[in-house]
C-alpha cells in the first residue's frame, strides 16, 4: 500500500472490505468484480468517469443496494446482507451525491438530528422538544468546526450549495463513524469551500477511513492517499495518485488531456 | 412554537414572539367558545363535532406529520367504537375503562395493519389499509358481538368515574371536551418531541434519515399505532356519545369521509381537520333534512377545495396575508 508523506501516527488497518463485489441491472452489469479494501486513517478516493459505477459502488458498500455476487466486510464483520440503517449504526456513514440535508430544519437541528440516536433521545414522544438542549453543546462544537457557526440559526434550504455540502458532513461526523463515504463531497462547491471541506476530510481522516468519490483531481492528488480508478464497473487502475495518473490506460478514459 | 426557541436571526424570532401571542388568544377565544358552545348548539351535535374533529386530528397525524396516506381510518375509529360499546353494555365496564379498551383494540389493530403496509409506498399503501379495513367491515359483519346489521344498540353511558351520570347531556358533553382535549394535548406533545423532530426530518429526507441509522418503518409504525390509538378514543367516545356502534363506522365511506375532513381544514396544521370536520358535519347535518342528497354537496366542497384552497382552510389562512401578519407559518 502506498504510504503518503501526510502520514500519522495511527496504523493503517484495512476497516472496509468489498470480495468479487457484482451488481446487475437486468442484463446491464454495473459492477462488476470490485475488490476494495478501505483503511482506517487513510483517505481513499474512487474516480473515474461519468457512468464508471462510483455511486452504485457506494450504494452496494453501504447497503443501499444488494449486491448480485460479492461479499463485504465491515470491522471484521459479514455485512453482506445486512439492513442499511443496521450498517450505519455500525459506524459506516455516507453522504450522497445530491446534498443531503433536511431542508426545512435549521442547521443546528439537522446536527442535532443526527446526534439524538447516538444519545437515546430519538423515541421519546412524550417529551418536550426542549429535552433535546442538551445536545446543543456537543451540536455548536460540531458546526464550528466545519465553520457553519454564522448560519447555525438558518434553515437549511437558504444555505449555498457549498454549505449545504458542509452542513452533511458535520451531521455525518456526529454519528462519529469509523468509516466515511462521501459521494463527490466537493461538487459545485466554490473555491474557499473546497479548502475548508478538503481540511476537514484530513481532520477526520486522522482517526477514521474516509472514502470518496471525487472528480476535482487536484483535491484528489491533495488528499487521499490511495486513489482506485474504476471504468464500466471495473478496477482500471490502483495505487498512490502519482502511480496512477502516470498510467497510460487511466490517462486515456479518464484524465485526457488534463494534467496532474 | 418550541421549535423555534433557537432562532436568533432577528425576524423569525420576532415572527415567532407574534405568533405565540396569537397562538395564546386563539387558544383561549376557543376554549372559551368550546365551553360555553351547550348554551348555543344541540349538545349531541356538539359532541359529534368533536369526535369527528378528534378523529381528522388523529388522521392528520399520519398524512400531515409522517407522510402516509392510509385508506383504513374507519377500521380504528370504528372497531373501537364496538370494543367500547361491547364492554359497556356486555361486561359492564364504566365509561372510561370502556372508552380505554377501545383505545387499546385499536391500537392493536394499528400495529397489525401497520406492520403488514408500512413498507409500501404512495397508492399501494393506501390500498393494503384499504384491503385490510375491508376485511376488518366482512369480520364486523360477520362476528356475533357486533350483532350484524343492528349493530350494538343502547349502550348505556353510566357513570364516570362512579359518580358523574352521563346520561345528562350536559356531563357528557363536559366529558367529550376533555376527552378531545387531552388528545389534541398529545398530538401536539407527540409532534413536538424528539420522536416527532425525527419523524419531521424522516419526512424531509427519508434516504438521509436511514443513512443516519434510524431504521425509517419503525419510526412510521410508531406514528401509525398512535394515530390509531387516537382515532379509537374518538370512535370509543362516539359509541358513548350515540349509545350504538353500527357498520357505517367501519365501512369505507367513513375512511373517506376522514381524508376530505382533513384536507378541506389543511393537512399538516395540527387544528385545521378541526374545522374540516366541523364544516363536513355540519353540511351533513343541516342538509339531512333537505331533499338535496349531502354527498353531493360535500363532493361539490371536496372539489372547489381542491380547485381553489389547496392548503385546506386553515392552510390558506395561514399563508395569507393576515395570516402572515399574525405570525403564522405555513411549512409544508
Amino acid at each position: 500500500m502506498a504510504v503518503s508523506a501526510t502520514a500519522t501516527h495511527e496504523e493503517p488497518r484495512v476497516v472496509l472490505s468489498a470480495r468479487g463485489l457484482t451488481k446487475h441491472f437486468g442484463a446491464f452489469a454495473a459492477v462488476k468484480n470490485v475488490d476494495l479494501d478501505v483503511e482506517h486513517a487513510r483517505v481513499h478516493a474512487l474516480i473515474g468517469p461519468n457512468g464508471a459505477g462510483k455511486t452504485t459502488v457506494f450504494n452496494l458498500l453501504t447497503k443501499f443496494l444488494q449486491p448480485t455476487a460479492g461479499s463485504i466486510t465491515l470491522l471484521g464483520t459479514d455485512i453482506t446482507k445486512t439492513a442499511p440503517d443496521k450498517v450505519a449504526r455500525m459506524g459506516l456513514v455516507r453522504s450522497f451525491q445530491i446534498s443531503a440535508v433536511f431542508p426545512h430544519l435549521t442547521v443546528l437541528d439537522n446536527v442535532r438530528v443526527a446526534l439524538q440516536r447516538p444519545n437515546g433521545l430519538a423515541t421519546q414522544f412524550w417529551l418536550p422538544m426542549s429535552s433535546l438542549d442538551r445536545l446543543n453543546a456537543r451540536a455548536d462544537e460540531l458546526i464550528e468546526a466545519v465553520g457553519l457557526k454564522r448560519e447555525r440559526d438558518a434553515l437549511a434550504a437558504d444555505l449555498s450549495y457549498g454549505r449545504k455540502r458542509v452542513l452533511e458532513i458535520a451531521t455525518t461526523l456526529a454519528l462519529d463513524p469509523k468509516v466515511l463515504l462521501l459521494d463527490e463531497p466537493m461538487a459545485g462547491m466554490g473555491q474557499e469551500d473546497i479548502g475548508t471541506v478538503s481540511n476537514i476530510i484530513r481532520e477526520v481522516a486522522k482517526t477514521r477511513a474516509v472514502l470518496m468519490v471525487e472528480h476535482n483531481l487536484s483535491v484528489v492528488a491533495d488528499i487521499c492517499h490511495h486513489v482506485t480508478v474504476l471504468q464500466r464497473g471495473e478496477i482500471l487502475a490502483e495505487g498512490d495518485y502519482a502511480t496512477v495518473s502516470q498510467d497510460e490506460r487511466v490517462r486515456l478514459a479518464y484524465m485526457g488531456s488534463e494534467d496532474a | 412554537m418550541s421549535d423555534m426557541t433557537h432562532t436568533a436571526a432577528k425576524p423569525r424570532a420576532e415572527r415567532s414572539a407574534t405568533a405565540s401571542m396569537t397562538y395564546a388568544i386563539f387558544l383561549t377565544a376557543g376554549l372559551i367558545l368550546l365551553v360555553l358552545a351547550p348554551l348555543f348548539f344541540y349538545p349531541i351535535f356538539l359532541m359529534k363535532l368533536l369526535c369527528f374533529a378528534l378523529f381528522a386530528c388523529a388522521f392528520n397525524l399520519l398524512l400531515g406529520y409522517t407522510g402516509l396516506l392510509s385508506f383504513g381510518h374507519a377500521t380504528f375509529f370504528g372497531g373501537a367504537a364496538y370494543f367500547t360499546a361491547h364492554v359497556v353494555k356486555e361486561w359492564g365496564f364504566p365509561p372510561e375503562l370502556g372508552v380505554l379498551t377501545g383505545v387499546v383494540g385499536a391500537a392493536l389493530l394499528g400495529l397489525v395493519m401497520g406492520y403488514v403496509a408500512i413498507r409500501r409506498q404512495g397508492i399501494y399503501f393506501a390500498m393494503i389499509t384499504l384491503a385490510l379495513s375491508q376485511m376488518f367491515f366482512f369480520f364486523c359483519l360477520q362476528a356475533e358481538f357486533t350483532e350484524g346489521e343492528d349493530g350494538i344498540q343502547s349502550v348505556p353511558r353510566g357513570h364516570l368515574f362512579g359518580f358523574i351520570d352521563l346520561s345528562q347531556s350536559t356531563n357528557m358533553y363536559y366529558f367529550v371536551l376533555a376527552v378531545f382535549l387531552i388528545g389534541m394535548v398529545i398530538i401536539w406533545r407527540f409532534i413536538n418531541s424528539p420522536f416527532g423532530m425525527i419523524l419531521k426530518s424522516i419526512r424531509e429526507n427519508e434516504a438521509r434519515a436511514t443513512s443516519l441509522g434510524y431504521s425509517v418503518a419503525r419510526y412510521k409504525l410508531g406514528a401509525f399505532v398512535m394515530s390509531a390509538a387516537l382515532a379509537g378514543l374518538a370512535g370509543g367516545v362516539k359509541a358513548l356519545v350515540f349509545q350504538f356502534a353500527t357498520l357505517t363506522d367501519v365501512a369505507w365511506q367513513m375512511s373517506g369521509e376522514v381524508i376530505l375532513m382533513t384536507l378541506l381544514g389543511g393537512i399538516g396544521t395540527l387544528i385545521g381537520p378541526i374545522f374540516g370536520a366541523g364544516l363536513v358535519v355540519t353540511l351533513q347535518n343541516y342538509l339531512a333534512t333537505s331533499d338535496f342528497p349531502v354527498t353531493i354537496i360535500t363532493g361539490v366542497v371536496f372539489m372547489v377545495c381542491v380547485l381553489l384552497f389547496r392548503r385546506g382552510i386553515i392552510g390558506e389562512f395561514y399563508a395569507s396575508r393576515l395570516g402572515r401578519k399574525l405570525g403564522f407559518e405555513h411549512r409544508r
